[in-house]
């Protein structure tokens, strides 16, 4: 009996070993790519030229990197614009997708069947196949090169919050609206005054993984904002691919100073970011 | 009678009334938006794919040419070729996702530091991932110093994105970095729902590590799994940023995204890029219904009840 026991604690022991063996490794693959260029954006051009990237750099306090990839991309209208852009979208597709979810969830009508499959059949249209035609909408509406023309188009293919505002109205007892309608208030009242502060973990997931897919946004900025003061975070990052091209002890920088705000909000609303994963993917 | 004897006010404020006016305000930019950005421009997609055209100017209807062009420019087979890569890619960060999560299932100390270093590349956006790998494999630089570190002399040391056996592999990686942390959370959640009684009844009953994995584990996250599998196959279809960003689509990198924006907004081929567009939406309909026939026949349901369903008879097992 005891020799089992102790085979199975050896076992055990074993198993510990290799399991945080695996776990460092692959936490270690993946963050090396990302340290590496923190090292690199702290070096000075000559230590950078002669130092090997994996080295650690002489001083953390070196920050000239970051000042001329700041400015080089013109990073503070970036930043100035992704937050607007930021601000506006994520509150109406709030407003937008928990409104859409109450009508669809709340009220029997003809057609309500259909809505939810359009909406549905629409999150299987691949997005950037649809660029080449939503592009001569956004042209014929005039609404290139305008920062409110990006933030519609943005809102105009939003479908993720509409499913998680679904399924969360799924689990609000239906009793709420009815003892309040029972007291008087209106359909208005009862989905601004009792559902809407209740919606709260689902309003918080859809602003966390909207919010990150905004922000790094990329391919319709970089058709609908073509003009310099409209960059975006992604778009000005991505100047770097011109005059710097293999400078990349600013290039680096410039990716840090863009990663930094996303790390920062990642490690406070962590568990927010995988429970709003969790509801994303049993939709698929 | 009593209608006409009814004010305005009265009317306006009945239930009837009132239903219809929140469907209507509530629904009506949502679906003006929807018409906007997905519809019109769906059926626009369809209609230019039978035209010659550039994005302003003459218009000439070709019928099926289109279609025609993009199964036979070769070209465009090519960068169907290299979503196999991906595909392949899809595959091996599925395995490593699911061995991570596995590993995490059992006690782990220092677990949401692990969680959090292995997610956090999903966060971080797709051009500043390219300009990571780009300065991690550029020549005499991180992944080439790493690997001189092993002792493996310079003139060894592959091209990792200019030689073209393998800098398809190399893109592909990237993928993998950036997901592989993603879909081992989804996993490990999945597996979380798993009563934790039920691993210590096994481990008392003498199973192994293995048999948890097999018998409770890997049951209570088949279905999640499958979904994950064809979502990759759909995900690899539609690859676009790696090469885009860090070879630009050329030597040989070119996926069919890169491929169809470069006929859309640089040669202007309107047309022959909605032709693309649909072919693939095409393809990814044909795997969706495919998801769904095999949910329907192999789970009874699509939902993950399946998990919880299995879980509870394995209970149940594993107390008698």
């Amino acid at each position: 009996m005891s020799e089992i026991n102790e085979k199975k604690s050896i076992g055990n022991i074993a198993f510990s070993i290799f399991k945080y063996l695996m776990l460092i490794a692959g936490s270690l693959v993946a963050v090396i790519p990302v340290v590496v260029c923190v090292f690199t954006a702290f070096k000075t051009e000559a230590e950078y030229q002669s130092t090997s990237p994996l080295s650690l750099p002489k001083s953390f306090f070196y920050l000239e990197n970051f000042k001329v990839a700041f400015k080089q991309a013109n990073m503070a209208r970036g930043f100035l614009n992704t937050a607007i852009v930021l601000v506006v979208v994520l509150v109406l597709s709030v407003l937008m997708g928990s409104m859409l979810a109450y009508v669809l969830n709340r009220f029997k009508f003809v057609g309500n069947g259909l809505i939810r499959n359009l909406f549905m059949f629409a999150a299987l249209l691949p997005g950037i196949a649809m660029q080449v035609t939503i592009y001569q909408i956004m042209n014929a509406l005039g609404l290139i090169n305008h920062l409110y023309g990006y933030m519609i188009c943005l809102m105009g293919t939003d479908i993720i919050s509409i499913y998680i505002f679904l399924q969360f109205f799924e689990n609000l007892p239906v009793s709420l609206d009815e003892s309040a309608i029972i007291d008087g208030c209106t359909y208005f009242g009862v989905f601004f005054k009792i559902l809407l502060p209740l919606l709260k973990p689902a309003i918080m997931t859809s602003v966390v993984l909207k919010g990150v897919g905004v922000y790094n946004e990329y391919y319709a900025s970089s058709l609908y904002l073509q003009s310099k003061e409209l960059k975006t975070i992604s778009t000005a990052l991505y100047t770097f691919t011109g005059p710097y091209g293999s400078q990349y002890n600013y290039i680096c920088a410039g990716v840090l100073i863009t990663i930094i705000p996303i790390l920062v909000i990642f490690l406070i609303f962590q568990k927010q970011v995988y429970g709003g994963l969790a509801a994303g993917a049993v939709k698929g | 009678m009593g209608k006409e004897g009814k004010t305005f006010k009265e009317w306006f404020g009945s239930r009837k009334v009132q239903r219809y006016l929140v469907i209507f305000t509530f629904m009506f930019l949502p679906l003006l938006l929807l018409l906007m950005f997905t519809y019109i421009p769906f059926g626009k997609m369809i209609q230019f794919s039978f035209y010659n055209m550039k994005y302003i100017g003459k218009r000439t209807f070709v019928g099926w040419k289109n279609y025609v062009e993009v199964f036979n420019r070769p070209e465009i087979f090519k960068s169907l070729l290299v979503s196999v890569y991906y595909m392949l890619g899809g595959f091996v960060q599925l395995a490593l996702a699911l061995f991570f999560a596995t590993m995490m299932v059992f006690k782990v100390k220092g677990e949401s530091v692990f969680k959090a270093a292995m997610f956090f590349p999903y966060l971080i956006s797709g051009i500043a991932i390219g300009f990571i790998f780009k300065f991690f494999y550029a020549r005499g630089y991180v992944l080439d110093s790493i690997v001189a570190m092993f002792g493996v002399a310079p003139e060894n040391i592959p091209m990792w994105l200019q030689d073209t056996k393998i800098n398809n592999i190399s893109l592909a990686a990237t993928s993998v970095w950036r997901y592989t942390g993603q879909n081992m959370i989804l996993f490990l959640g999945a597996m979380m729902s798993v009563d934790s009684d039920l691993y210590e009844a096994a481990s008392l009953d003498g199973a192994n590590k293995w048999h948890q994995f097999k018998y409770i584990i890997l049951p209570s996250i088949k279905s999640i799994v499958v979904l994950n599998i064809i979502l990759s196959i759909s995900g690899s279809l539609s690859a676009f940023e790696p090469p885009y960003v860090i070879t630009n689509g050329t030597m040989g990198t070119g996926t069919y995204f890169v491929m169809m924006n470069r006929i859309a907004h640089e040669n202007q081929k309107v047309g022959l890029a909605s032709a693309m567009a649909i072919v693939l939406l095409i393809i990814i309909i044909i795997f969706t219904v495919l998801q769904k026939l095999f949910f329907a026949y192999v789970f009874d349901n699509g939902t993950d009840d399946e998990s919880k369903a299995a879980a509870r008879k394995r209970k149940k097992q594993a107390k008698q």
